[in-house]
């Protein structure tokens, strides 16, 4: 099987199959969502985010990759059911491991800042304060 | 305290929603916090226990909640009694220890915490848990890690019928054996079994992957076995290093398996094809 390029979602479209033209869009997720992280490319905020939080392998962020969202690329960040693009000044690395862990890294930055809309969400709908 | 009105007040509900994209953007340079705005600042080195024989479920989990908001990081509650719907709702790091079994319902929708349960759990243990880690010592029911979105959920004994059905995400570990439809309907996420696999394993799996260490009685609509890559088995032996588990014949005789893709189906493909067929 050829190799697939890695910037196929950033330079055209992604609809390689009849299938995909005729319906107009891509078929699956715009990433592996079966590959497994490597631990070697670990950043150091992430390592420093699985002390605080007691655990010694990335945990739920397995599942979080770099995805791709009308031709930028992005993270899927499931507290609010969508896509957040990635800043333009940020360099991408030429392999989807380094991707990933650029996404996780400012996924979690994110989801813990003050300014996320969790934030007001909690406040408008908690139950329990 | 939230509620409707205070949703209208904050303007909420003005906000049109144009597309799916947030066009809200990251800033690299955030400060970094570890933790949601929103949890306990608690201690893991301070730490709690309490007696839960005599009490009820609410009064327990609230105890938790406490103990929480009182900076305590370690918890231990003793004989909770198989009691249903304990350790649920948990959105913080903690590390939570159950010295017994659990009812049905244990442990669900947590995100971040670590539990210990030294027994057994009953139905639906951690279902819809987001992040965090919890080890069972002994035997699971039924729909163990149902619809789990994150984190690892360990059982070291056997574990029932339709184990991480419509798993999300997430790494479901199963030291023995598994029953049948285990991973049915599974999106995507993690499931090692140990043990041997019952009937119709990984049945309409979408995506995600299973491996198995043991004998499969059957697989299920588009399960298919795949090729275990390098990766693969340096994921498998981290990950079961972490909880001090061995696949019984080594990481190489394990089997992977994903979905073969054929149940892939898109409505808007339908009036096209409704066309031709015309």
């Amino acid at each position: 099987m050829a190799e697939q390029n890695i910037d196929q979602f950033l330079e055209g479209d992604g609809l390689d199959t009849e299938r995909e033209k005729t319906i107009g869009q891509h078929i699956g997720y715009r990433y592996d969502v079966n590959l497994v992280p490597d631990m070697d490319r670990c950043t150091d905020f992430l390592r420093k985010y699985m002390n605080v939080m007691g655990w010694t392998d990335l945990n739920w962020l397995e599942d979080v990759h770099m995805g791709y969202e009308e031709g930028n690329p992005a993270v899927f960040d499931r507290n609010i059911n969508g896509w957040v693009t990635i800043p333009d000044n940020i360099e991408l690395p030429d392999n989807q491991q380094d991707r990933d862990m650029i996404a996780r890294e400012l996924l979690v930055k994110f989801q813990m800042a003050e300014g996320h809309p969790m934030v007001d969400l909690r406040k408008a709908y908690e139950k329990f304060a | 305290m939230g509620s409707v009105t205070t949703s209208h007040e904050m303007g909420l509900h003005e906000e049109q929603l144009a597309g799916r994209t947030q066009q809200m953007f990251f800033s690299a340079t955030e400060e970094e916090n570890y933790t949601y705005p929103w949890s306990y600042e608690v201690d893991i080195e301070k730490s709690a226990e309490f007696d839960a024989a005599e009490m009820e479920i609410s009064e327990i989990n609230l105890k938790i909640r406490e103990l929480m908001k009182s900076g305590h990081g370690t918890i231990t509650v003793n004989n909770p009694r198989a009691k249903h719907s304990l350790g649920v709702g948990i959105l913080n790091r903690l590390n939570l220890n159950f010295n017994g079994s659990l009812g049905y319902f244990g442990c669900g929708l947590i995100d971040g915490a670590n539990i210990r349960i030294s027994g057994r759990v009953g139905w639906s243990c951690a279902e819809n848990m987001m992040a965090g880690t919890v080890v069972i010592e002994k035997n699971a029911g039924s729909l163990f890690g149902a619809a789990i979105r994150g984190g690892d959920l360990v059982c070291k004994g056997q574990a029932g019928a339709r184990v991480g059905i419509d798993q999300k995400g997430g790494t479901i570990i199963v030291g023995g054996s598994v029953g049948a439809f285990t991973g049915f309907m599974m999106q995507r996420g993690r499931m090692i079994i140990l043990g041997d696999a019952g009937d119709n394993l990984g049945d309409s799996m979408y995506d995600g992957t299973i491996y198995v260490a043991g004998k499969i009685a059957s697989l299920g609509v588009d399960c298919v076995e795949t090729e275990m890559t390098d990766l693969d088995r340096k994921y498998l032996q981290g990950k079961l290093d972490l909880y001090g588990m061995a696949a019984p014949n080594g990481i190489d005789n394990m089997v992977k398996l994903t979905s073969g893709k054929q149940l892939w189906n898109y409505d808007n493909l339908e009036p096209t094809e409704k066309k031709l067929v015309l």
